[in-house]
């Protein structure tokens, strides 16, 4: 394609690209560095129906004339990123001092918002994703072998879980392993432990959301390595069957390396989908034992006072950590970009 | 000719007169869009706003309406035009001047209303508020009758009732609470810290200072309290905590005034948890005389970033919403505390009312409050869960909030 052509040809998505990815990220990383106006407080006295009191109130006026002269607040720099809400710094470096041994440095980090948050977010995300893959290609493998008439059948109820809307599917869970629902009393009648709740431990809730997590992301592995299964060549499988392989030796050195580059391919959709786990704790109410990144910029931004830049911050993070999870991959496929090109 | 425009202008007065006088006349001449929360009482309002004749009236009601409020009235010109708070909610509405004040339309339009409805902020009114709320004590007379106990006036007496139910094998778990990791947690924590006379912050500034013995105190008492809950207590709203009492699995709880009138009318309801129900005022705490529950008053704004006619509009159709002849129809008597004139106590109010008598603490309508509030629901979990010792949860509460005031200029 002549190089006029291509640029007309890609203008309307490389347009949209900017203005609907570019600009937004641009605008959250300018929000990061910037904070609101130093509010000015004045002494007020409010009455209602409990009578009067005394109380404080945000002076309007001085406030906005702040506002008006620098209308992006104050420039922060890189505090927010430091303070205790993120990355903390000053409080990872006061534990390191004081911690005797790494264990204590470790719980000490763990009562850090960020650092706990990561450390659900990461199990949560390398937990799931193997285990997605390899049950998603169960069941392609599975339905694939299928008679034809149960094939379409099949292929619906296992893209079930897809279907249901996160939100309701986890809350479907979230009733069913209640300590009076169907699998809570089950579980509580297995373990001989009629006070077990999975609600009120923290790994036990942790083991439901990955439950979840899989439960929910499977089909879409699923369906992407039952397409891949059309095009296993079938010259290469008749002729191993010929060599006499079994099904299993079928499986391990045809399918799988021809599917390869599609398991790829999963695995960085849902990297980037798991890093980002926010339904299933909604779902789960699990707030008290599970957090991640996305879970901060909700209660950052529906408190009782909206925390923007906080918000924005964390987003920045969680973009870094995004690009930081998919660093290997996006490494290789430049590798054999250049590698093709010379 | 100017004797036909006289006699016109003659008519039309009567009309509007007459039609007003009927109590049923709304006229607007510009549009109302009205963003609220979901339960009953606020229905009512929504619903006697959209009855004005003129102009368009939408309403937005919903239970995350905290999400869209401030966003919605920030535009010029505002997507709302009122917004229905509480006076924790009016402080976000507050500190970024989307609400405008309301003296001129007050003394224009507000002849119903009572001088103790007007929510006046540094001299100005900003809201006018129709309904107060508060958390107070629910529980079943017919099993604390069982267990030969009264009704609990502290929450020492609770946590000793509820050992004598469990003891006596009548309720595995009898007390109840919306413990709810989050606001809920936080807001329980804030009607013990106060019951126990502390406060939030250092006198005349945004330093917090909960990290004292009253807050250790407060915190040991909902541990205490916990244990006599249904294990999953940190996932339990208020909605969960009903459910629990509706299923007849709680004797006792601590539970708003706004949702105890409706507690058991909902469908499956066992005789005995109806007949059994009783409300009673807040306890006290610690020897304390104060009570540890909060008081909050539900009222309406006028955005400030609409035309002065949709002001007015608004301003008319949400006083109509709240005219004192609503009260006529029992079933919305009953929704609430109603502040409006002419309302009287139903047996469900006796509650909130106990709470006024006591001289319970208004939530603090302080501009840092919000914060405090949400750095309280995120950190406190983890005492809860046993995890850490309430020291510990305590002054990460302080460590969150102070990050949080910093971002916002507070401190």
């Amino acid at each position: 394609m002549k190089h006029r052509t291509f640029f007309w040809f890609f203008a309307p998505t490389a347009a949209a690209m900017l203005l609907f990815i570019a600009f937004p990220i641009v605008s959250v990383v300018l929000q990061s560095f910037f904070v609101p106006h130093e509010a000015v407080l004045i002494e007020s006295e409010n009455c209602g129906p409990f009578g009067c009191t005394q109380s404080t109130m945000v002076d309007q006026a001085a406030t906005e004339a702040l506002r008006e002269e620098k209308p992006l607040g104050r420039f922060a720099g890189l505090s927010i990123y430091a303070d205790r809400g993120h990355l903390a710094f000053a409080e990872v470096a006061e534990a390191w001092r004081t911690s005797e041994s790494f264990g204590a440095f470790f719980k000490e980090l763990g009562d850090l918002p960020f650092y706990r948050a990561m450390g659900f977010t990461l199990t949560y995300t390398f937990v799931c994703t193997p285990l997605l893959i390899m049950l998603g290609f169960a069941i392609a493998v599975a339905v694939n072998s299928l008679h034809r008439r149960l094939k379409g059948l099949m292929i619906f109820f296992s893209l079930l879980p897809m279907i249901v809307t996160p939100l309701i599917g986890s809350l479907i869970l979230f009733w069913m392993i209640d300590s009076r629902g169907v699998l809570g009393q089950l579980i509580a009648y297995i373990a001989d432990d009629p006070s077990l709740s999975l609600k009120a431990s923290t790994p036990l809730m942790w083991v439901s959301l990955i439950v979840y997590g899989i439960w929910s992301s499977a089909p879409f592995a699923f369906v992407v390595f039952y397409a891949g299964l059309q095009t296993v060549p079938q010259d290469t499988l008749e002729s191993a069957q010929i060599d006499g392989a079994t099904r299993w030796q079928q499986i391990r050195y045809v399918v799988i390396p021809h599917l390869a580059p599609l398991v790829t391919f999963v695995a960085l959709i849902q990297l980037m989908d798991n890093f980002r786990v926010l339904e299933p704790i909604i779902g789960f109410q699990a707030e008290a034992h599970a957090q991640s990144l996305s879970s901060f910029i909700i209660s950052d931004l529906s408190g009782e006072t909206q925390q923007l830049s906080s918000a924005a911050t964390t987003s920045v993070l969680t973009i870094i950590g995004v690009a930081i999870l998919l660093s290997p991959v996006l490494v290789r496929t430049w590798r054999e970009f250049r590698g093709g090109a010379h | 000719m100017f004797l036909k425009k006289i006699a016109m202008a003659g008519v039309v007065s009567l009309l509007g007169s007459t039609a007003f006088a009927g109590g049923h006349g709304c006229a607007i001449d510009a549009r109302v869009s009205i963003v609220g929360n979901e339960f009953p009482a606020i229905q009512t309002v929504g619903a006697g706003a959209t009855e004005c004749t003129g102009a368009e009236v939408s309403k937005n009601l919903t239970a995350d309406h905290q999400k869209i409020n401030l966003a919605g009235m920030q535009g010029n010109p505002a997507e709302y035009t009122s917004a229905i708070v509480a006076n924790s909610s009016i402080v976000a509405l507050m500190n970024d001047d989307v609400i405008r004040p309301l003296d001129d339309l007050v003394a224009k339009h507000g002849q119903d209303l009572k001088k103790n409805q007007l929510i006046t902020i540094n001299g100005k009114v900003m809201a006018v508020a129709f309904m107060a709320n508060a958390q107070h004590l629910v529980y079943r007379a017919d099993i604390l009758e069982k267990a030969g106990v009264e009704a609990p006036k502290t929450y020492e007496d609770m946590l000793a009732a509820a050992e004598k139910i469990r003891s006596m094998g009548l309720m595995e778990n009898p007390v109840g609470g919306a413990y709810k990791a989050g606001w809920n947690l936080a807001q329980e924590f804030n009607n013990m810290y106060l019951g126990h006379g502390g406060s939030f912050f250092e006198a005349g500034s945004a330093t917090p200072s909960i990290n004292n013995e009253q807050g250790v105190a407060t915190l040991n008492m909902m541990k205490a309290l916990s244990e006599y809950m249904n294990p999953d207590f940190l996932t339990h709203d208020s909605n969960a905590t009903n459910a629990e009492y509706r299923a007849g699995n709680v004797a006792l709880m601590n539970m708003w005034g706004s949702r105890a009138a409706t507690l058991t009318d909902a469908e499956g309801v066992s005789q005995e948890v109806k007949d059994g129900m009783a409300i009673a005022g807040p306890m006290t705490v610690g020897g304390g005389d104060q009570a540890a529950s909060t008081l909050w008053w539900d009222g309406w704004t006028v955005a400030k970033n609409v035309s002065d006619a949709e002001a007015e509009a608004t301003f008319i159709a949400m006083t109509h919403a709240i005219r004192p002849a609503i009260l006529e129809d029992g079933e919305v008597a009953k929704q609430a505390v109603w502040l409006i004139d002419g309302y009287s106590p139903t047996d469900a109010a006796v509650g909130v009312f106990a709470a006024a008598q006591m001289n319970t603490t208004p939530y603090p309508m302080l501009p840092y409050m919000g914060l405090m509030h949400t750095a309280l629901g995120a950190e406190l979990a983890d005492f809860m869960q046993g995890k850490e010792s309430a020291e510990q949860a305590l002054a990460d509460v302080e460590a969150a909030y102070t990050a949080a005031a910093k971002e916002k200029g507070f401190l």
